[in-house]
Order: structure tokens, then sequence, then C-alpha cells
């Protein structure tokens, strides 16, 4: 510590070179599932997969409203054939089923490999019988036209059994050719991006790429299509939108934080050395922190660098407690205020600390960011404050002096104990309506952090809805060593479920079996067709008496031999199909080269709309199924019961973080009066502004809670300084009064500004936080020993000032 | 309804300069005024499909509605329940309590047929001729239009479209396809 001045700035600026370079090669994400658990229980793990990079992640559904039916369906026709031609995009579907021929194709060529109803039993004279005359009554019928063609090959009805498989549950409703909503007033596709949804940058593009293929389609149309309009949802979307808030906030916010603490210091201290020389400490805890949070994690989350602007609050607070108290035009590194006020400070940094260990040790890698960040920074912000500003100080340097203004806050601190009956009163108020209301204080809802607008959220609903894609909300999956495992379990999944399918309880199912069926099952099918003498004998017997004669059949029982010998469909027979892509989604591995397969439920389909499921009724086929491994995945139950581990565990960590805060009172103290005097007006800002938040409608969530953290750590450091002039008389009363004051004013106008962000995550901060620090001065002066109040009694303890210590240095 | 059709007849021929007109005059755009003059129809039907493939022919039976200018429901009842809903672009079959849409436009080979007799019965002289060479033969009491399609492609599935009827009701559809197969229909308006 005695080292001279050139050796402290060399250290400082080789630190911030480093942070620098550090973060020069950091990534910024701003996915929110960073705010998810990392180590949840298997259904949650699926989840937050799946949120991540899963199949769902990758969907773009898009709605054309505004000019006519018609033109609509010729934007959707168009926009759908411009984007099946760009690399982004594995699939676009728009219920034109122009461009499908390839996977009609294969699933004609493959139909007895495919269709379930291929048994031993369809190939008997009996099954034969009843399957053929089923296909001449559809012969009869107008849809007879479009199976003509196919009856020579195919008299059993595959193929129709496949397509109709295909189509349960009516699929969305078709206009002019291609999908509208049930109201007909919006025409609907959907796109799947190759990329993953983590991948934020490609779901961006992807989204510009529709938004260029639409104006492209809308141009081509000429005027018809100029009032048209493109919504868009998904995942994806939702990811860029999110980043781009994010990232928009975080800027916006840090501009406006950082001219709010220039304007602030400048009017304050009019010299703009002490401008420069006040932002030193908060520049560097800056830098060090998303520095360290790069380092430790890899990447660097939006909502951190948003939180940031916390630091800025608490770290000019250094600079501010340094200028105002040090001696005027004294040498500060030899100063007095090295002895007199920097053990209250690292007292304060410590408990600060405390606070922050809280979020370091949470599951959720977005809050563990924040807490390191923070620490990180609050260190480097306050070494820089003890060890490097008192040398940056030019020995001409007249910090103006804040005195008079120190006395006449002194004076309101001295009236604001007057209120003492009155603070106490409302915090056992506060807490009364806090303990009344303790049911619903807690918001258990995920999405009350979710900063896509509510109103964006009910869209996707809608589009989610009308175009009868799989219940986003319950998915049943199976995990297995192999994919043909996974695959055999989905398949006995599915025959659990199909009696929920023949009660009209679920439309049905999309099982990646039915794109790809086990080995085994397709063995099975394979073993059940007979061969040709057998097939010959039987079909006579079976077309005895219907119009069908067994010699127009032949080229069916070609195909039946062809497909007795067929090897076995594969994934890659599928490839560069709509199958293959939709398997992708179906069927996949995690990290440990384990396979999940997922069976997506279709809710009933009344009067054109999706019912909800009954996820009790699900998970009870599943249970009888008996499928080891199988869980059934209620996402929307499970994202809360996630949340809700989350937010206990926040409640734990920060409690335990409130005891570690105690005790280090209690050590530096010595004293449980002194403790319970620093920690009384802190926990009375708490409760008094956790209520007013629920006065106001608010519920709380876990960023509330941290704001609440937040107060303990800021206001502890007010708490302190009143606590010091309480047992020790100061005869620069003042300067400590204007520096708090001043300090205080820079808190409440950062979290302020902090309060304006659309991002529920930073707004709970800074409208916590902004009050908090408020009320924490204020009750601190209303709760403080008379002998600290009002710089005319100073020294005259009443409590006997002096028979209590000062902080241990 | 018949006093309605008077009526508009009437007013037709005051609008043509009062001059009666001609049996000779029956053309396929008086016969198109007539078809269009229809409102909402109801008939039975029955259907004989002849197909190489089978043996005998497939009959069926039922009932047809249509509502100018895009609704046309064909009702089965014999030998099976199946419901097909024309309306607009979009086809709906019900059929062994089985729901299934599709659209026209995806559906060429569908909306060829639809077309024709969903056209002929709303009298849409316009759409008919986007794909058809039509010819008219008979007088008013008894023609018959006969529809071959203009594109090759649609030429492919139907060779040609026979429509019989009298005045403004159609009576007999005759379905024509190039490998010979023919789906022959008979109707009997039964109300409005």
């Amino acid at each position: 510590m005695t080292a001279g001045r050139p050796v402290r700035i060399a250290i400082w600026l080789a630190v911030l070179v480093l942070c620098a370079w550090q973060v020069s090669r950091t990534r910024f994400i701003a996915d929110l599932s960073s705010f998810l658990p990392a180590s949840p229980t298997p259904e949650q793990r699926l989840l937050v997969d799946q949120l991540r990079d899963g199949a769902l992640s990758r969907v773009v559904l898009a709605g054309i409203e505004g000019a006519d039916a018609r033109t609509r369906a010729a934007l959707s026709r168009d926009v759908a054939a411009r984007l099946r031609v760009d690399p982004a995009f594995a699939a676009v579907a728009n219920g034109a089923s122009a461009g499908m021929e390839r996977e009609r194709d294969l699933v004609f060529a493959n139909r007895y490999a495919l269709s379930p109803a291929v048994t031993a039993e369809r190939f008997t004279v009996e099954g034969l019988r009843g399957a053929v005359s089923e296909t001449l009554s559809l012969l009869a019928s107008p849809a007879g036209l479009l199976v003509k063609q196919m009856v020579a090959r195919d008299p059993t009805g595959e193929t129709v059994l496949l397509m109709e498989r295909r189509q349960a549950g009516g699929g969305p409703r078709t206009r002019d050719g291609v999908w509208v909503s049930p109201a007909g007033d919006r025409a609907l596709l959907i796109a799947r991006t190759r990329a993953s949804g983590a991948d934020i940058d490609a779901q961006a593009l992807a989204i510009v790429r529709v938004n260029e293929a639409f104006r492209a389609a809308q141009q081509k149309s000429g005027a018809a299509a100029a009032g048209a309009r493109l919504l868009l949802t998904g995942p994806g979307v939702f990811s860029a939108e999110a980043r781009a808030l994010i990232q928009d906030d975080a800027k916006r916010l840090s501009l406006m934080g950082t001219a709010v603490i220039v304007v602030l210091l400048l009017a304050v201290f009019r010299s703009p050395i002490v401008l420069v020389l006040g932002l030193a400490p908060v520049a560097t805890g800056a830098l060090v922190g998303v520095a360290a949070v790069s380092l430790g994690y890899g990447v660097v989350h939006g909502i951190t660098l948003g939180f940031g602007m916390t630091l800025i609050g608490e770290a000019v607070d250094y600079a501010i407690y340094l200028f105002v108290q040090a001696e005027r035009g004294g040498a500060p590194a030899q100063g007095s205020w090295m002895d007199r006020f920097w053990p209250t400070i690292r007292l304060g940094v410590a408990t600060s600390l405390a606070g922050f260990a809280a979020l370091l040790f949470s599951d959720v890698p977005g809050l563990s960011q924040m807490g390191l960040y923070s620490i990180a920074g609050l260190v480097a912000a306050a070494l820089v404050a003890r060890y490097v500003l008192p040398w940056l100080l030019p020995a001409t340097l007249r910090v103006r002096d804040l005195s008079p203004a120190g006395a006449k806050l002194g004076a309101a601190f001295g009236f604001a104990r007057r209120l003492r009956a009155a603070t106490l009163a409302l915090a056992v108020a506060a807490a009364v309506l806090l303990a009344m209301r303790s049911g619903s204080v807690w918001n258990p809802d995920l999405a009350s952090l979710n900063p896509i607008p509510e109103r964006t959220r009910a869209v996707d609903a809608q589009l989610r809805g009308a175009l009868g894609a799989p219940d986003a909300r319950i998915v049943v999956a199976v995990s297995a060593p192999t994919a043909d495992a996974a695959l055999e379990s989905a398949e006995r999944v599915g025959r659990g479920l199909d009696p929920l399918v023949a009660q009209g309880r679920l439309s049905g199912y999309e099982s990646p079996a039915d794109l790809l069926p086990s080995l085994a099952t397709q063995a099975a099918r394979r073993a059940s067709l007979p061969d040709e003498p057998v097939l010959r004998e039987r079909l006579a017997g079976a077309l005895a008496g219907l119009p069908l004669r067994e010699s127009r059949l032949e080229p069916f029982i070609e195909d039946v031999r062809r497909a007795r010998e067929a090897p076995p469909l594969t994934r890659e027979s599928l490839a560069g199909t709509a199958f293959d892509m939709a398997l992708d989604g179906l069927l996949y591995a995690d990290r440990d080269g384990r396979w999940t397969a997922l069976v997506g439920l279709r809710g009933a389909v009344r009067e054109g709309a999706t019912e909800g499921i009954d996820a009790g009724a699900v998970r009870e086929a599943v249970r009888a199924a008996n499928v080891p491994g199988a869980i059934v995945v209620d996402v929307k139950a499970e994202a809360d019961n996630l949340y809700a581990g989350y937010l206990r565990q926040a409640l734990q960590l920060c409690g335990a973080g409130v005891i570690v805060v105690a005790l280090l009172l209690a050590g530096a103290l010595r004293s449980a009066r002194r403790v319970a005097r620093v920690l009384a007006p802190l926990a009375a800002a708490v409760v008094v502004v956790a209520a007013a938040h629920v006065l106001a409608g608010t519920r709380l969530t876990v960023p509330h809670l941290i704001g609440m953290v937040l107060v303990v750590a800021i206001g502890s450091n007010y708490a302190l300084f009143f606590d010091t002039l309480a047992v020790r008389h100061d005869p620069a009363a003042n300067r400590t009064y204007a520096s708090l004051g001043l300090a205080t004013l820079t808190t409440v106008t950062e979290f302020g500004v902090l309060s304006l962000s659309s991002i529920p995550v930073l707004h709970a901060i800074g409208s916590t936080v902004a009050p908090g620090a408020l009320l924490s001065l204020v009750f601190c002066a209303a709760l403080a020993e008379r002998s600290a109040t009002g710089p005319a009694r100073g020294g005259s303890g009443i409590m006997g000032a002096t028979a209590e210590p000062p902080c241990a240095p | 309804m018949r006093a309605e059709r008077f009526l508009r007849a009437a007013l037709l021929a005051l609008a043509l300069g009062a001059s009666p007109v001609l049996a000779a005059d029956w053309t396929i755009a008086r016969l198109m005024e007539a078809l269009a003059a229809n409102k909402a129809s109801r008939a039975t039907f029955n259907e004989t499909r002849f197909l190489a493939l089978l043996d005998r022919p497939l009959e069926s039976s039922g009932e047809l509605r249509f509502t100018p200018p895009g609704r046309l429901e064909k009702r089965t009842l014999a030998p099976g329940a199946e419901t097909l809903v024309v309306d607009g672009d979009s086809v709906i079959v019900e059929r062994l309590g089985k729901r299934y849409s599709l659209s026209l436009r995806d559906h060429p080979e569908v909306a060829v047929f639809v077309d024709s007799i969903r056209g002929t019965l709303a009298g849409d002289l316009k759409s008919l001729e986007r794909a058809y060479t039509l010819s008219l033969e008979g007088r008013e009491p008894r023609w018959r239009l006969v529809l071959r399609p203009r594109d090759a492609s649609v030429a492919r599935l139907v060779e040609s479209i026979e429509v019989d009827g009298a005045g403004a009701d159609l009576r007999r559809i005759e379905i024509t396809q190039p490998d010979g197969d023919r789906s022959l229909m008979l109707i009997r308006r039964i109300g409005p």
C-alpha cells in the first residue's frame, strides 16, 4: 500500500487494458433461456432444451392480413415460393400442396412400411375383402375421382389412410388454396428455420428474409396488395425481438444514466476534473465486471449489461464520499479520510458483496452473471476509489465545499428524527399488509419476466390455434439409448393415445414413428405381407362377388412382392424431404448421445377451433401404456414450476445473504444494538417498498427481490455513516451529510432511469431500488441516535457514544 | 318462382327493345341468362359410374343443393352416407364420420368437375369459357351443352362434359374421361 503514484496508476491502467482486451472478444447474448435454471428435473431440462433450440424454437408463424382474400392467398403463395428456395429455411408450408410431390411419392412408394393398418389380418381373405370394399365405396364417391388411378396398385387404400392420418382434425381452414384463420381474414404460413432457435443472429436474419419476401410479393401483386400486412410470431421471432428490445434498452439506459450522472456531478462540483475522476471507479468497475462475466461464463447477457446501470449508481458513491469527505486541500493519500471513512466504506462494500453473492449461487445463469458482474465491478470500483483515485487528485485541486448544503441536510435529518414513531408505524403497517397478502405477494408466472408484450403473445396464440399446430403446451417425450428404441417407445405411446383419439378427446397426435416407423414395426409390417401365391389365392377369395377382378390388380401384387423384399425405410431415405425436417424436431440426440422422441398432441376440434388438451387424461393414457422413460410434459405447468423453484431458491439465497450481512456487521461493530440500528432502517425501507408494490397491484418477481437486496446493500452504506456519526463526534459531519445526500441523489436517479426500462427484469429492479434507496436514507435519519442528528449538537451523544467503539479499522 | 321468372323475362324483353324472344334465338348466352336467373335449388340425383377397372358400374344416389353463385352440396345417401360441400374455393368431404377439406386450386382435377357443374348451374359463362370450349345443341325445351377442356393437362383427365337440360333446369350430366371411363348423373328437380 505504500507503492508510489506511478506504480499504482500503471497497475490500474494495465488492468484496464487487459479487461478491455477480454471485453473486445466477448460474445453478447440475449436469449431468455439464460433466465431459466441450468439443472432442473428431466421434464424441465427437456423444456429448457426445447425452448433453447428444439423444433418448437425454429418455427416462424406468419399471418397476412388486409387486402382481399384472393390477394392474401396470392401473397401467401408467392412468399412461400420465395422462402422455399431460401437456404435459411428448412421448410415452408402454407396449405398449398404444390411443392409436396416428392413427399407424396415417398408415402406412396413406402405405404406398406408406413401404414399402421398393415397387419396380418388385413391380408387375410376377410381383411382384403373389407379393405377393397371400402375402396370401392370411395370410388363411387366424389373423392373417387382422386383415387381412381391408385386403385390398381393400392386396392386396400393404404395411401388414402396415410393421407387421412396426416389430415386428422381437418387442419387449418383453406381458402383460395392456402391456409387461413378461422374467420378467414388472415392467410397463414409456417416456416421452419434451419438454424436453432438459440441462434438469434440467424433468427433475426430469417425474419428479415420473410419480410423481404413479403415486400417483394407485395410489389409484384401491385395495388391490390398495398393494404396487406405481415404478422410474424414464434419463438425465434420472440428471441430476436427480445434481443432488439434488450439491446435498445441497454444502450438507451446507459446513455441516459451516464448523462444524468455527468449533469449531476457537474452541477454539484462544477469541475470537469472532478467529473472525470468521479467516473473513473465507475468505468473501471463496469469494464472489470463485463470482463469477469466474459471469463466466467464465456458469454455476457444483454440484461447483465442493462443491470450494469445499477453499478454506476453505487460505485459513483465511493468517489463522492472521497471528494466530499476528504479534507479540503489536504493530501488525501495520507489524509484522515483513509482512517476515518475508509473502514466504514469498506464495511459497506463487504455488505454489498454479501448481498450480491446470493445471486452468484443462483442456478439461473442469467442471475449468477449479474452477481458476478456486481461483485467484480464493486470490488474494482472500491479498489480504484481507495488505492488509485486519491493519487490522481491534483494537489492543487479544490473540491467545492458542500458543507453549507450538508448543514441544511443535517437540519433536515434532525427534523426527520421526529418521524421516528411514524416510520416505525409505517414499517409495521407495511409488514402487516405483506403478511395478510402473503399468498399473492409473489408472481408465480414465468411469463412475468418475458419482455415480449402481451399483445404480441396473443397474436402468437391466435396464429398457433388457427394453424392447428400441435399444442405447444403439452408434449409426450420418451428417451432411449438409440434413435430406433426411441421410435419404438413413441409407437407404444401412440398406441396408448389411440383410445383418446377414438373417443374424440384428441384429434390426433404427431409421432416421429408416423414418418419413420421403428425397424421392428417395419419388419412386422413386412412379415404380415403374404407371398405371391398366397396373396393371389386370398385375393381371389376376397374379390368374389365384388366388381373388381383379380386380373386388374397385377400392379398391386407386384407392389406387395417388392415391399416384402424392400430394405427398411431409414432416415437417409427421407433426406431432403419435409419429413426429414419434421423428424429433426421430433427425434433428436442430446449431448450425451441419448435419443429423445417427442409425440405432439392435437386438441379436439370443434366448430373449427382447437380445444385445450386434458393433461390428466393424457398422463393416465401414457402411464397405462407403461413405456419406460416416457414423460408427459405440461410446458406451461413445468415452466411455472421451474420459476416457482427458482423464486424459492432466490428467496433462500437472499435470506442467506441478509444473514451474512448481519454477521459481517456484528463482526465489525461488535454490538447487537448497533447492528440492529444499522439494519432496522433498511428492513423498514424494504418492507415499505414491497408493500407499496403490492398496493399498486404489482406482484413481485425475482428481480424485485434482487432490488430489495440492492436496497440493503446500498442502504447499509448510509446506515453505517449514521452509525459512525452516532458513536463518534465528527467535526465535519456536514460534509458527511452532503456526501450522503449526493450519493442518494445519484442512486435514486440512476435507478429511476432503470425503472423506465421496458424489460420487466430491469424495470422491477429500478422501481424497487429508486424508492428503496431514498427511503433508506430517510429512515436512517429518522431512526438515528440523537447524537448524530443536527450539526449543532454534534458530539454530545446522550447515548454515551464513547462507550461504543468505532468500526474496527 | 314461375311468376318471378316470367317477370324477369318480360323485363329482359323490354330491355332488348320489346322484341319478343324467338325460340330460334336459343343461344349459349340466352341459356346462361336463364340459368343465372335461378335461385337456390334442390334436386335428387342418381349417378352411375362406369369404370374400366370394374366389372359392374358403381351406383349412388342422393340429393343436390345449389345456392348461387358458389355453393354446391352433394349429399349421397346410398350406398353410404357422404357429403360433399363446395363453397368458393374450398371442398369439404364428410365420410364415415371423418371430415376432409381440400382446396380446388390444389386439386385441378377436382376443380374441373366442380367448375363445369357449378359454372353451368350458376350460368357463369365467363368462367366456363375460360376453361372450356362450349357448344349448344337443341332448343330451349330440350338442350345439350357440351364442354371440352381447353387446357391440355385438364384434357388428360376429362374428354367432355355433356349437360342436358330443359329451360333453366339441368337434367343429366355425363362426364367422359379419355380412358373411356364415364360417369352419368340424372337429376330431378324437387324444389327451390
